[in-house]
């Protein structure tokens, strides 16, 4: 690829990026009103799309190969389950990754 | 509170916000300067591209698109399937961004997965400048992606000591984020759907292609359902 190819490409994901991001504003502007089913849409997706984001996380994990995820499963129980009992978030993000780490550095 | 106490206190009570993404962030942008280090490319390449794409999946996959033959409408075409999730996180932002004047052009530019996740989910105090602390969210992810890109593209053969695993911080942050949203909220349809349809969709569609069908099928749900969830929600107000 020539220069000029390279920055039309990486200038067509910017765009596509950009394009995904910026769409919902232009097609429901603030200063009109927006339909109630897009209304209604914007109070339940969060919560679906964080269990989606959940969900992406593993989405490189074999279950039925190799280690079967036990480590990823491992991990999560870990943070669940020092969240739940401290409701500290950076205690539960920085034990259950040195948790994953030293499991698949040194376990598996 | 005059301009500069609000912006120090937006900046103080976002910080603390993104410390996870700190450690996610610097460790998966050295990852992707010493990956495009390792394809031949010069640190300009990871610079530029983490501050103008800011979307780390996609800029996996640019890095890939640059080796291959010259392109542009598949490279657009595949760039929206990646990053459609975008487009699911602009209509819950709708509300909280839309009415913010000119910051909410980089609050949207910014809406990375993470910067997403916090903003959408964090309960502001009153008495700070919502608008303020949400860019500052967005701003300092976006620094600490950048500054983790430059690091490894300029020194990546440099770094050696193992980081395997430390990926995992990623995970972590969205699983506490989802617990906390959880344990805030009263209604857990939505959660539930979105945790379960997406597993079975990855399930039957594999890692590459599952989102857009979680997406619809999310959608699809969510819109047969939204009779009894809007009645259930009218009952608790």
């Amino acid at each position: 690829m020539t220069i000029t190819q390279q920055i039309i490409t990486v200038g067509v994901v910017v765009l596509g990026t950009m394009l995904t991001r910026f769409l919902p504003f232009f097609i429901f502007p603030a200063n009109k009103p927006t339909p109630v089913y897009i209304q209604y849409l914007g109070k339940v997706l969060p919560a679906a799309v964080i269990g989606l984001l959940v969900i992406y996380c593993f989405k490189d994990v074999s279950f039925i190969s190799g280690q079967h995820g036990l480590p990823e499963i491992l991990g999560v129980l870990v943070v669940v389950t020092l969240h739940l009992w401290k409701r500290n978030m950076l205690l539960s993000i920085a034990a259950g990754t040195c948790f994953y780490m030293a499991l698949v550095q040194f376990v598996f | 509170m005059n301009d500069i106490s609000s912006t120090r206190a937006a900046l103080k009570f976002a910080f603390p916000q993104t410390i996870p993404i700190l450690a996610g962030f610097l460790f998966l942008g050295i990852a992707y300067g010493i990956f495009m280090n390792s394809l031949g490319f010069h640190a300009i390449y990871p610079i530029l591209m983490s501050l103008f794409i800011f979307a780390g999946s996609m800029e996996f996959v640019a890095a890939n698109l640059l080796l291959i033959s010259f392109n542009p409408l598949s490279a657009f075409f595949l760039t929206l399937m990646v990053n459609a999730r975008h487009l699911f996180y602009g209509i819950s932002m709708l509300d909280k961004y839309g009415q913010l004047g000119h910051k909410k052009w980089y609050l949207i530019f910014g809406m990375c997965d993470e910067s997403f996740a916090i903003n959408s989910t964090l309960n502001i105090p009153n008495n700070l400048d919502k608008g303020k602390v949400m860019l500052f969210v967005t701003l300092l992810n976006q620094i600490y992606w950048v500054v983790g890109a430059t690091i490894g593209g300029v020194f990546g053969s440099l770094i050696t000591f193992n980081t395997e695993g430390l990926e995992f911080v990623m995970t972590a942050l969205f699983i506490v984020i989802f617990l906390e949203h959880w344990i805030n909220t009263k209604q857990h349809h939505s959660a539930l759907l979105g945790l379960i349809l997406s597993a079975i969709c990855l399930a039957i569609f594999g890692g590459e292609r599952f989102i857009v069908p979680a997406m619809l099928a999310i959608l699809g749900v969510l819109t047969l359902l939204r009779p009894s969830l809007q009645k259930e929600k009218r009952a608790a107000l």
